[in-house]
């Protein structure tokens, strides 16, 4: 087994995947992935529902045995090494599973508990981690009373008890408000700085973008590319995007007269996207054909469009 | 700003020599169960102790009603070492056997159930450095303790009726968690292939039959044999002579058949249960 790893390696690489594979039957949840995750990165899972993100989070924390392949968690394999690899791992799962029978501050003590933490210990850093996750007030609240933002702060709070090198964070803000997403993102962002490698799976470009120093695309178990979010940008799409709506009815039709305006042209039910390295310009193009269309729109690309490029589906259905 | 977290140098720090040990069970235990014990007294303490309590108080009513009321008209009975015993002091032992069932059954499976199925909290522990044995264990102790506080307050309220009359029932505290010791190894287990609450439902199916047939009211003998056997094969009978028999201090061969027959439902509940934990969670 490739365990025993030279300390300075340890640091280097926490997260190694080769050939990673989950199969359930038949079903390749996930398919012979391969990444590393450098200490103090910020890694992404970008893919669909049901692309094998959370199954490659849930061999991380090693509760799911692999098919095959090979993992090693700061060197160490998570399925024979399970309680000492999740000693140094914060897990915040896509579902909050808070403890309702405990109050909001002695979730954190007795989570602390689980990984054999002393109480003098786990009292100050409960307090400061009600503090950073702005709980402070909430302290003796009982769970069920807290808001969903609230919710997944005092996961993420319960999640650092231990202070661990890397976080796992399944679908961190899946299902809250825009105002609770960003204090949500402002609170990992500084968890960042504090040089936290952070492992996140979103199915939401503009967080991938917000918080993923490089990320993999993932669809159907398997990497269809990986990067920077820039670079996946640059690489795979163009600058702008000119989003052109004619009515559900026409988009494909009049999609055809659109032949030969900006690098690439996309058609999807409810819209025709235009790839161009100038949106305004390729606008007037498509004036100049005496096509008008209901509404437009230039914007620059994103994640999602590289998606889109990669897969020829939408991230969010 | 203090650290939140990263580089780990407070208390953690000396963790980081990430070095493989010797553990006989290897990922599925981290010698930890302490912390799931705590966990379950706080949370009981803070919220479910009216349930506590009522698991306490049937056995209570049931000794009332039918050995007072019921053994008013019975008058005495023939006692484990063929002395004659009042009928209320002939039920006692076996409702205390019936009690440390019922608390550990409930511990085991109802709670078990809900914290598996809707609280997902088996799935946060095990995101910790607590393996599926460390979880098993402190569920398991916690029925135990459950089991014998139950044992000591009835035991106490036989005390105060008068039915005690030896000091060799005092062993019927320690007996009683042995029993919870084995209802509860086996129920975790058995909850574990639980879905849904219909399934659910065929535990109160079993327990009903094996409390009111397991000779806690009247003699085995009773029965016809084939009966018999059935009876003697099933935890619930031999719980209830073994206390009986405690009670009034008489002790035969068939005392060590009765414990023996604890320790192996211990054994194999505890082997059953840590290989579903392993494969609900380790899958």
């Amino acid at each position: 087994m490739p365990n025993i790893a030279v300390p300075k390696q340890l640091t280097r690489t926490v997260i190694s995947a080769r050939g990673l594979t989950k199969k359930y039957g038949d079903f390749a949840a996930v398919n012979g992935i391969s990444f590393d995750v450098p200490a103090g990165e910020s890694f992404g899972l970008l893919g669909p529902n049901g692309a094998g993100k959370s199954t490659t989070m849930r061999m991380i924390g090693g509760v799911s045995q692999r098919t095959s392949g090979e993992l090693a968690i700061m060197g160490l394999d998570p399925e024979q090494h399970g309680p000492e690899v999740r000693a140094h791992l914060g897990v915040v799962p896509q579902q909050d599973n808070l403890d309702e029978d405990l109050r909001v501050r002695d979730n954190l003590i007795v989570y602390g508990r689980y990984f054999g933490l002393p109480y003098s210990y786990l009292r100050p850093k409960a307090d400061e981690l009600l503090e950073f996750a702005q709980l402070s007030d909430k302290a003796k609240a009982k769970v069920d009373s807290l808001s969903g933002g609230m919710k997944r702060r005092l996961t993420i709070a319960r999640s650092l008890i231990n202070e661990p090198k890397i976080l796992l964070l399944d679908e961190p803000t899946t299902g809250l408000d825009p105002q609770a997403r960003h204090i949500l993102w402002d609170r990992l962002f500084r968890l960042k700085e504090q040089g936290v490698t952070l492992v996140l799976t979103t199915h939401y470009m503009d967080e991938a973008e917000q918080l993923c120093d490089r990320l993999i695309v993932v669809d159907k178990g398997q990497i269809m590319a990986e990067g920077s979010p820039a670079a996946l940008i640059r690489e795979y799409s163009t600058r702008e995007v000119l989003e052109l709506r004619f009515g559900s009815e026409r988009n494909a039709t009049v999609a055809a007269q659109l032949e030969g305006i900006g690098e690439r042209l996309e058609t999807l039910p409810d819209r025709v996207l235009i790839y161009t390295h100038d949106g305004e310009t390729s606008l007037e193009q498509v004036s100049a054909r005496g096509l008008h269309p209901v509404t437009s729109l230039v914007r620059r690309s994103s994640l999602e469009d590289v998606f889109l490029r990669l897969t020829g589906r939408s991230l969010v259905d | 700003m203090s650290r939140i977290a990263g580089s780990g140098q407070t208390s953690s720090g000396d963790q980081f020599r990430l070095l493989p040990s010797g553990r006989p069970f290897g990922s599925l235990y981290s010698g930890n169960v302490r912390a799931v014990v705590a966990r379950g007294l706080k949370a009981t303490w803070g919220s479910n102790w009216a349930i506590m309590a009522s698991g306490f108080v049937e056995p209570v009513l049931f000794l009332i009603a039918m050995g007072i009321g019921l053994g008013s008209l019975i008058g005495t009975v023939e006692g484990p070492g063929g002395q004659e015993i009042g009928y209320i002091a002939y039920i006692a032992p076996a409702l205390l056997a019936v009690s440390a069932m019922n608390g550990a059954v409930y511990d085991s499976t109802w709670n078990v159930f809900f914290k598996l199925n809707f609280a997902k909290l088996y799935q946060g522990m095990l995101y910790t450095s607590l393996g599926p044995l460390d979880v098993a264990l402190g569920e398991i102790t916690l029925a135990l303790l459950r089991g014998a506080l139950y044992a000591t307050g009835f035991t106490a309220i036989m005390g105060v009726m008068g039915l005690i009359t030896t000091p060799w029932a005092l062993l019927m505290i320690p007996a009683s968690v042995v029993i919870a010791f084995g209802f509860a190894s086996f129920g975790m287990g058995i909850t574990s292939f639980m879905k849904t609450f219909q399934q659910m439902d065929w535990i109160n199916f079993i327990m009903l039959p094996m409390f009111l047939f397991s000779a806690t009211f009247y003699p085995l003998s009773v029965y016809p044999q084939a009966i018999q056997w059935v009876i003697q094969a099933l935890p619930l009978w031999h719980g209830v002579e073994l206390l009986r028999q405690l009670s009034v201090g008489t002790f035969t061969a068939a005392t060590g058949i009765h414990v023996l027959y604890y320790l192996v439902m211990i054994v194999l509940g505890l082997i059953l249960t840590t290989a579903r934990l392993r494969k609900l969670f380790l899958k």
